[in-house]
């Protein structure tokens, strides 16, 4: 067998691949064989590592050394001095943010030493494609160990006591749910895994069913035994093709080598993954709809009870659980249910994968144990807001979720306390704004999203949605009026005690969040006509600071008239007469005229 | 039948285990608002106003499809429930359109009733609302998708009632709308044109197409010698559009009101029945005795025949030629009738008053011309005359009975039982027997023909030959049968398929009625008008038999054939 | 794969080719600065691969580094055997790099003769 002394593992997921990882690795090939060191350097592609801003990544071990944003011009230094001569390329190294200090090793870069990388742990560090390298590292072991020292009580019994809550958004003890799957009648049930991660912005799931599929295959199968069922299906968004590739690949490869199928490790077990591909639809994340969208009829959700645990697809009992809740559990059965509740909160267990996003130095994700507080995430693994920027608000939870203001930092981060602060811990993405985002635009974007995605099943979420986007773009627009405060707030209430699904339920939540902590900005927007933030185009106003030396060149150039003033004082715009053409501000040579 | 016991606004009560809080609340003599909910149909849960609250529930439930459960707490009328129903009526309010008072539904609209009955006082949203375009495109419907409330009832009648399938949900968002397949108009799809989605729509957004004016204008031409002809099932529910109670048959005031709007003759579609059964039941000796196409299956509902050309055109020599009662009138009326009354039959308007929404595009067929002139040229719906009635000023209830015209006004109870399913079967036995046999027929009543049971079977002797005979009511039914049919599993010699639930007393142009138990009162009325006939044999029927000796010759004869009998296509939609 | 045994064979067998991303055992590092290759290194570096390739020595990791300073004795050799002192070796030749895996790398016999250098 070829000894190999290095391994090169170069990041194929697919933020690095948009950005031109594929060039880099054919580069290396072409040079490490003219070099003829191919046959001891070893290329590795491998899944998302999640340090998706400084992508294309490239690690070279043994020494664990981490090269950012390597382009196809990198690779012949790389070759050259790293591969041939040993010499680390310094200039491709990663560099702290503010220090500007390099740090060479994979294992000393802030972003991932705070992290616990549990569910992301072979991702980027193994090849997806080769089931003998999940293998290498205990994969599969779980499933061998449930099936066959294991009874499927037992199994539900310790995914219940680890206290793995479902990481979808829903948050529900996922024993809990396995267990009613499991005494539900019926001789025929279902797994299915949720994998249409339909928040904007949320890339968790998607990372892992590039990075590292067969942790899923392994999750579903022991669900399957635990409840019962002999066949799952993978609902995956048609606009995650990477993912369902290497999907068909893994399980293609687990079937080959008996993992899947009939009779798994002599057990008696049997089980079968197929993939469905969804069709564009928000909605069709919402379990009910999934399932009817996997029946083939329109993802519309429905009322429940019954639930799908005891009549889900096709009417059989069905569990359903979110791609990062599957992959939690292969550890917990490996390493015990005891192991896995050591991490975490009191009420939320084991760890979190967020996607960090928005006005964030260090955009990608980032697996951290429960109870970490916002202002870690952020700030010593977010890497703090670029361009000198203050921090302003995280939006967690996407379009289900609520924002948390700068005081809320320390907030330690679980499924409750988020829910206890009018936020949701939801799939887990993480949106960071800055002073310059509005966050009554914020809350129009959610909704805006929201009313897009509605069903239309029923009239709270179709019709209760597009009025609340009205009376925010009129607020945005500035033709906000007394009362429309109060106004959403109501209908918030009643839309979320009426709506159908958990997309109508919690559709107001962005509004509701955004106006308990930002109740300012609404009155700015309302009552003066004015964005705080200075995002809202129609709002774009001027404003002329202290240091006017009272000049009049604005005076002058004001093609309305709008500024009034004498000369050495300061002077004054009416709003209501600027057209918001900006001349003053041109004219000013004292800078003393800002807009907002 | 196990039972639960819940309490529901602080009343303890014992219900049956699956049911549901609305039902468990009505048994307490609560009524919940609802709106999507229909008591024939699957409940859906889609309009959300009939909330209720819950105890431990995370959000206030749907009480249409909530499922009750041992030791549940439920309250209706709190502050919170009743503001959240006012917010989705509100909601639905604002994206309707405000003409309310010239709308075809107006004072018969489900939205304007709970609008009313939660007291919306205000509506607090003012925004965008939906615009489509009117789709006029076939002569029984019309579909105005702005009206649309979006319960589903109409996807879930046509499905769920009809097995055609014709609506469903499309697009999303704000955008979402209920239209047939590719939003194109009713003609372009596989619509049979029964009209059971108009009969549930709660609003106006799909409504029959009204052809008064037309009629108006005949009535008021004095040229014009305007007949008109009454189906059996309209007149034991014409009185529930007019005042009057449900499970009365009103045909003597329905006579008495028609003169008063001018029609020059009233006739009796009866007395066409009554020709029906003399072709047909001779039409199905003949298949009998030579080997004809069997089972074969009656053609008087054109719900049914449109639903047969669409679906199952390698099975349309199963239908029978004969024509329906009403075209059959119509035939006659320009011919016979003209002749007999020495009337330019160019001058003759033929009006028929039906139960039916179908029935518009059977007169429409281009085949329906056998006088030589269209043989019914308006069909006008038993609402349709209602609203005539009330335009007229016309005091329906206080009217005094009239008969009906001679010749083509004498019927007999065999006739008017064509109105309830099972009915044309009976018809048919009842001269079949006596023709088969020679004998008078003792027992002429067939019960085993007639109730709401979806697919009735029996066997009767003919003479030495046992015929077995199926009826069936609604098309979902009728494709049961037709699917044994292909199979080749049939062993039925007569089939009676009936498109509307109930026969045509349950059809789309019969007011809308959501009481327990309206379709078997309408039916009992029809068979009590059959009870009290003095003639309730077809073949018996005096003006019938003189069409025969002096003018038609016998059934299946050359005559007959030309007017009375018809051919069908396959249709392409 | 039948059963689990069948698993934990497979495993051990395919360990290997992941091993050398996760902590190793043994560290064996050439010095491999100009000076170095201009003395051979990678000649030597070749050897030791296919010196543990042919014993089938599982946990070990082979690194180059730059010029680790006793420039007159390259080619040098470093071996760190987990626990151990960091021993430097000089003048290492293809020939002896055998002695020094079986030696040193398996049994923890370090070759007195061929060491320039001890650090712990």
């Amino acid at each position: 067998m070829e000894h190999f002394r290095a391994h090169v593992l170069i990041c194929a997921g697919t933020g690095c691949v948009s950005s031109g990882s594929k060039k880099v690795e054919a580069a290396l090939r072409e040079q490490l064989a003219k070099k003829g060191l191919d046959k001891e350097i070893k290329i590795v592609e491998t899944g998302c590592h999640g340090f998706c801003e400084m992508g294309p990544l490239v690690i070279v071990y043994p020494e664990g050394v981490f090269y950012v944003r390597v382009k196809e011009e990198d690779v012949t230094d790389i070759v050259e001095d790293h591969l041939y001569k040993g010499r680390i390329v310094e200039r491709l190294l990663y560099k702290e943010p503010v220090s500007l200090e390099k740090v060479p090793n994979y294992s000393d870069i802030p972003f991932y030493k705070k992290q616990m990388r549990m569910v992301l742990a072979n991702c980027g560090h193994i090849d997806p494609e080769v089931i003998e390298e999940y293998i290498a590292v205990n994969g599969y072991q779980a499933l061998g160990k449930a099936l066959v020292e294991m009874k499927p009580e037992d199994v539900v019994d310790e995914v219940k006591k680890s206290g793995l809550r479902g990481r979808g958004g829903g948050g529900f003890p996922t024993g809990l749910k396995w267990g009613f799957t499991r005494s539900a009648v019926g001789e025929k049930k279902y797994v299915v895994c949720n994998a249409d991660e339909g928040d904007p912005g949320a890339f968790m799931d998607r990372s892992v069913l590039e990075g590292d599929p067969h942790r899923i295959i392994e999750g579903m199968a022991i669900c399957g035994y635990a409840i019962g069922a002999d066949e799952g299906y993978i609902y995956v968004r048609a606009e995650y093709p990477l993912a369902i590739k290497r999907l068909k690949i893994a399980i293609s490869q687990a079937e080959d080598m008996g993992l899947l199928g009939e009779n798994i490790f002599g057990s008696g077990f049997n089980f079968k993954i197929k993939i469905k591909e969804g069709a564009g639809a928000f909605v069709c994340g919402e379990e009910t709809a999934l399932l009817a969208s996997i029946e083939g009829r329109r993802g519309m959700p429905r009322p429940r009870p019954p639930f799908p645990a005891v009549s889900g697809l096709w009417g059989k009992p069905t569990n359903i659980n979110n791609v990062e809740t599957f992959a939690n559990v292969p550890q917990i059965i490996n390493n015990g249910a005891d192991w896995y509740a050591a991490i975490g909160t009191e009420r939320s267990k084991g760890t979190k994968v967020f996607a960090l996003t928005g006005r964030i130095n260090h955009t990608g994700l980032a697996e951290v144990p429960m109870g970490i507080s916002m202002r870690e995430i952020i700030y010593d693994i977010g890497g703090g807001i670029p361009n000198g920027k203050k921090f302003k608000a995280v939006q967690i939870g996407g379009p289900s979720g609520g924002c948390l203001p700068e005081n809320m930092l320390n907030l330690a981060v679980d499924y409750d306390s988020l829910i206890e602060v009018g936020a949701m811990m939801g799939s887990g993405g993480l949106v960071v704004m800055d002073e310059t985002t509005c966050m009554v635009d914020v809350a129009k974007f959610f909704l805006n999203f929201t009313q897009s995605e509605s069903c239309g099943k029923c009239t709270p979420c179709r019709e209760g949605t597009k009025r609340m986007l009205e009376i925010l773009t009129r607020i945005t627009d500035g033709e906000g009026k007394d009362g429309d405060i109060e106004l959403l707030q109501d209908m918030a209430k009643d839309i979320k005690a009426t709506a159908l699904c958990g997309l109508g339920q919690t559709a107001p939540n962005p509004v509701l969040s955004t106006i308990r902590y930002f109740k300012h900005e609404y009155e700015a927007h309302i009552k003066e006509k004015r964005c705080p933030a200075g995002a809202c185009s129609k709002l774009a106003g001027y404003t002329i600071l202290d240091s006017c030396k009272g000049c009049s060149l604005c005076k002058k150039a004001c093609p309305v008239e709008a500024i009034s003033g004498t000369i050495k004082a300061k002077h004054q715009i009416d709003s209501e007469k600027c057209i918001k053409c900006g001349t003053c501000l041109a004219k000013c040579p004292f800078k003393a005229i800002v807009k907002g | 039948m196990e039972m639960v016991n819940i309490t529901v606004d602080g009343q303890e009560l014992q219900v049956q285990k699956n049911s549901t809080v609305l039902e468990a609340a009505r048994i307490a003599g609560i009524k919940i608002p609802t709106l999507c909910y229909h008591p024939e149909l699957r409940p859906e849960g889609n309009c959300r106003v009939c909330m209720v609250e819950v105890k431990g529930a995370r959000t206030l439930v749907a009480s249409c499809v909530y499922p009750v459960s041992e030791g549940m707490v439920v309250n209706t009328n709190t502050v919170g429930v009743r503001e959240a129903r006012k917010t989705v009526v509100e909601l639905l309010l604002a994206n309707h359109p405000q003409d309310c008072l010239s709308c075809q539904r107006n004072l018969n609209c489900e939205l304007q009733t709970i609008a009313a009955d939660l007291g919306v006082r205000k509506i607090r949203f003012e925004g965008e609302k939906k615009s489509y375009p009117l789709d006029n495109s076939n002569p029984s419907l019309v579909r105005d998708q702005s009206k649309c409330i979006l319960c589903g009832r109409c996807v879930r009648a046509c499905s769920e009632r009809q097995g055609v399938n014709v609506y469903s949900f499309a697009n999303r968002g704000f955008k979402t709308t209920v239209v047939p397949a590719f939003n194109q108009g009713l003609d372009k799809v596989a619509c049979t044109y029964c009209g059971q989605c108009a009969s549930v729509c709660p609003t106006g957004a799909i409504v029959v197409k009204d052809d008064t004016l037309s009629v108006w204008r005949e009535l008021a031409n004095p040229q014009k010698h305007v007949v008109v002809q009454t189906a059996p099932a309209v007149r034991v529910a014409l009185g529930e559009a007019l005042g009057l109670n449900l499970g009365e048959a009103v045909t003597g005031k329905m006579v008495a009101a028609l003169r008063r709007l001018g029609f020059d003759k009233v006739f009796d579609t009866n007395f066409s029945a009554d020709l029906t059964i003399m072709e047909e039941g001779a039409e199905f000796l003949h298949r009998l005795k030579n080997g004809g196409k069997l089972p074969m299956i009656t053609s008087c509902s054109p719900g049914w025949v449109n639903f047969a050309e669409l679906f199952y055109p390698d099975l349309l020599d199963h239908l029978s030629t004969a024509k329906s009662p009403q075209q059959m009138f119509g035939a006659i009326v320009k011919t016979y009738y003209a002749e007999k009354a020495g009337i330019d039959p160019a001058n003759i308007v033929s009006v028929s008053v039906m139960p039916c929404t179908a029935k518009k595009g059977e007169a429409a067929r281009e085949e329906m011309k056998s006088s030589g002139y269209k043989d019914v040229d308006f069909v006008i719906t038993t609402t349709e005359l209602a609203a005539m009635i009330k335009e007229s000023g016309i005091d329906f209830a206080s009217l005094a009975e009239e008969k009906y015209d001679d010749p083509m006004g004498i019927a007999t109870g065999a006739g008017v039982i064509f109105g309830a399913t099972g009915g044309v079967m009976e018809a048919a036995l009842r001269t079949l027997s006596e023709l088969v046999t020679g004998e008078e027929l003792k027992d002429i009543e067939f019960h085993n023909v007639r109730g709401l049971n979806g697919v009735k079977e029996a066997e009767i002797e003919l003479g030495d030959k046992t015929v077995k005979v199926a009826v069936a009511h609604t098309l979902l039914n009728a494709r049961a049968l037709m699917d044994k049919i292909r199979r080749g599993e049939a062993d039925y010699h007569f089939i009676e398929i009936m498109a509307c639930p109930g026969g045509c007393i349950g059809g789309a142009g019969q007011p809308i009625n959501l009481s327990a138990g309206f379709r078997q009162k309408r039916i009992d009325a029809i068979y009590d008008c059959d009870t009290k006939s003095e003639l309730r044999k077809s073949h018996k029927n005096p003006a019938i038999c003189e069409l025969y000796d002096t003018w038609l010759g016998k059934p299946l004869g050359e005559k007959s054939h030309h007017l009375l009998h018809t051919t069908y296509q396959p249709q392409k939609r | 794969m039948k059963t689990l045994e069948d698993l934990k064979r497979l495993r051990e067998q395919v360990k290997s080719q992941t091993q050398l991303r996760y902590e190793a055992k043994t560290k064996i590092i050439i010095g491999m600065g100009t000076c170095g290759i201009a003395a051979g290194a990678r000649d030597v570096m070749t050897s030791i691969l296919a010196e543990i390739s042919k014993r089938k020595l599982e946990d070990i990791t082979v690194a180059q580094t730059g010029c680790i300073g006793m420039c007159e004795k390259e080619v040098l050799v470093d071996v760190v055997r987990p626990g151990e002192m960091r021993i430097t070796y000089g003048n290492v030749t293809p020939e002896v790099v055998p002695r020094i895996i079986a030696e040193h790398v398996v049994n923890g016999c370090i070759v007195e003769e061929l060491v320039v250098g001890k650090m712990e």
